[in-house]
């Protein structure tokens, strides 16, 4: 494996942006130039899954219909991650942008943007906003970008179940296939994204595919952005080129002291300090959404998985079985060893169930429990006994 | 309550009667008044012609869609674990002492409510909180102590 140095890049922040010219030149291109483009670059999504977002929206594209939807998914409840709160309120008009630039190219004329309500405050700033947008793009494309409010379930940002909210329904997670592409918002066939996907996306019609490419590594092109908590002298959001191994992480963010860092938030994968070196940051290795948690030996690891059960078991959707009760159990399970109510070895049969979960689970809430599940079990057995 | 009767109805006005629009309409009706109050729900299903037990179902899934009687100022500290490193379980008692009531409760005067709630996207600056849609964060028990005052007395 190729393991990047760590680097500060300065895209997504960068007051450079003319963002009507920008457009400008990139209207002036056919369909097929701006998605070779983002196929040449690389791109995948920055929302979690990683599908790459050339074939998001040629999938889109070329789909049959009378009516296609683009949606900028900024439901951002993964624990660990503010940075597309950060996006929006910085730079929204290139969050806007993207969306106008896959608007061209799916041929939308509505766009919406699912923002978590614990984000509410930015509204008034984001309308302002998007006003001067539709005015800015006025002559350019005949397209419309409206905000939709969510109200605290984690579940909406998962893309089937954003598209039930928005259609003022029980964020439920839907069956898959059809996928979004084909069937998505009101049944059509919708580009999602996540908010950080559309400022790259618009970052790579501004400067070409190259600037993009030459960053990451085959695998995992181009930089993105980190949201970095826990046990660290400096917290905060930092852009950074994929690639990278997590002890170079660690040198640059940890305190000195750090046991694990918690890669992905509670979805994530719990990388003990023994595997810092070999662990790489990126598709290849650990991917993603940007939640970085960084532990140091003071924690109990034993507290950091019964708080995540506990987010799950309250997030879970309740809609099919090794989910809801599987949650439960798995607390309930820890709980009982901690107490000595069982021997350490139930801890195989619970690990046993987050797989069943990860295979027969809906979506990918419950798919994704076992993630960290396995992997604190796995590398800090002792703190669950003991 | 006419008031609400009246609410619901500009609300439906505003944002139409489709299914669609139900969570439109429910959040503004949250946004007013905290709260879906019985009333609240069988006027918007009266309005947008479908059975309350639908919308009951749809409120109730959606944390902010409180179904239960909610003071003027819903407080919502978050609980998830970076919070919980920073000591959220301090500022948690520092304002069940201050405003005497225990989580999950309102106080006497309706002013304020006392809610946990999950990441709410301030990690960097924990333990952080909610007060309505206000977010304030890098909370100390003094800090969280004086902000609360400011709402007692200010507000
Ligand atoms: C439980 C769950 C929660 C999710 N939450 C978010 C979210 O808050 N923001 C987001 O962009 N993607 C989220 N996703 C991923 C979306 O389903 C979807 O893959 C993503 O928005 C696609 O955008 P991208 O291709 O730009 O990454 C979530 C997925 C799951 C299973
Ligand atoms: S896996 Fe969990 S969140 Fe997903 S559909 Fe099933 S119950 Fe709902
Ligand atoms: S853990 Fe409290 S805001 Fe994220």
């Amino acid at each position: 494996m190729t393991y990047k140095k760590l680097k500060r890049i300065d895209l997504i922040f960068h007051e450079d942006c003319e963002c009507h010219k920008v457009l400008e030149k990139t209207f002036s291109k056919s369909n097929d130039e701006i998605i070779n483009d983002l196929l040449e670059s690389g791109l995948k999504g920055r929302g979690g899954a990683g599908f790459p977002t050339g074939l998001k929206w040629k999938f889109t594209a070329e789909q049959p219909s009378d009516e296609r939807f683009v949606i900028c998914n900024a439901d951002e409840g993964e624990p660990g991650t503010f940075k597309d709160r950060e996006i929006l309120f910085k730079v929204p008009d290139k969050v806007f942008s993207g969306m106008a630039v896959c608007a061209k190219v799916i041929g939308a004329k509505k766009g919406y943007i699912y923002l978590r309500g614990e984000y509410r405050f930015l509204l008034p700033e984001l309308r302002k906003a998007l006003d001067k947008f539709h005015n800015d793009i006025k002559d350019l494309i005949d397209f419309e970008i409206l905000i939709q409010m969510g109200s605290g379930a984690y579940i909406c940002g998962e893309e089937s179940a954003l598209f039930e909210s928005m259609e003022g329904k029980r964020g439920e997670p839907r069956n898959k296939p059809p996928y979004p592409t084909v069937a998505g918002f009101r049944n059509k066939p919708t580009v999602i994204n996540n908010v950080e996907t559309l400022v790259y996306a618009f970052m790579i019609c501004m400067h070409g595919p190259m600037k993009f490419k030459e960053l990451g590594t085959s695998d995992s092109r181009g930089s993105k952005v980190f949201s970095v908590s826990g046990d660290t002298p400096i917290p905060g959001i930092y852009e950074l080129e994929l690639g990278m191994a997590l002890d170079q992480f660690v040198e640059e963010f940890g305190d000195g002291d750090t046991k694990a860092v918690q890669v992905g938030g509670a979805a994530g994968f719990c990388v003990p300090r023994k595997k810092l070196k070999e662990t790489i940051i990126g598709f290849e290795g650990v991917p993603t959404g940007g939640s970085m948690k960084v532990f140091n030996s003071s924690r109990s690891m034993y507290n950091v998985l019964h708080n995540y059960l506990e987010f799950f078991e309250e997030e879970s959707c309740g809609q099919c079985t090794p989910c809801r009760v599987g949650c439960q159990q798995l607390i309930k399970g820890i709980e009982a060893v901690k107490k000595g109510e069982k021997k350490a070895v139930y801890l195989e049969q619970l690990l046993k169930l987050s797989e069943t979960m990860k295979l027969a689970s809906k979506c990918g809430l419950g798919q994704s429990v076992a993630n960290s599940f396995s992997s604190i079990v796995g590398n800090f057995r002792e703190e669950m006994i003991y | 309550m006419p008031e609400v009767q009246e609410l619901v109805k500009s609300l439906a006005d505003k944002y139409g009667r489709k299914r669609e629009n139900l969570l439109h309409i429910l959040q503004g009706v949250v946004e007013q008044e905290r709260y879906l109050s019985d009333v609240a729900l069988t006027e918007v299903a009266r309005e947008l012609d479908m059975s309350a037990a639908q919308v009951y179902g749809t409120a109730t899934f959606y944390t902010f869609l409180d179904t239960e009687p909610r003071g003027k100022y819903v407080v919502r500290i978050c609980r998830t674990i970076t919070c919980d490193m920073k000591g959220k379980n301090q500022i948690i008692q520092a304002l069940e002492d201050s405003l005497k009531i225990k989580l999950g409760e309102t106080t006497q005067n309706k002013k304020f409510t006392l809610l946990e709630t999950n990441c709410m996207g301030w990690c960097h600056q924990g333990p952080a909180m909610l007060i309505n849609d206000q977010a304030y964060t890098n909370l100390t028990v003094d800090k969280a102590i004086e902000i609360i005052t400011d709402y007692v007395k200010n507000k």
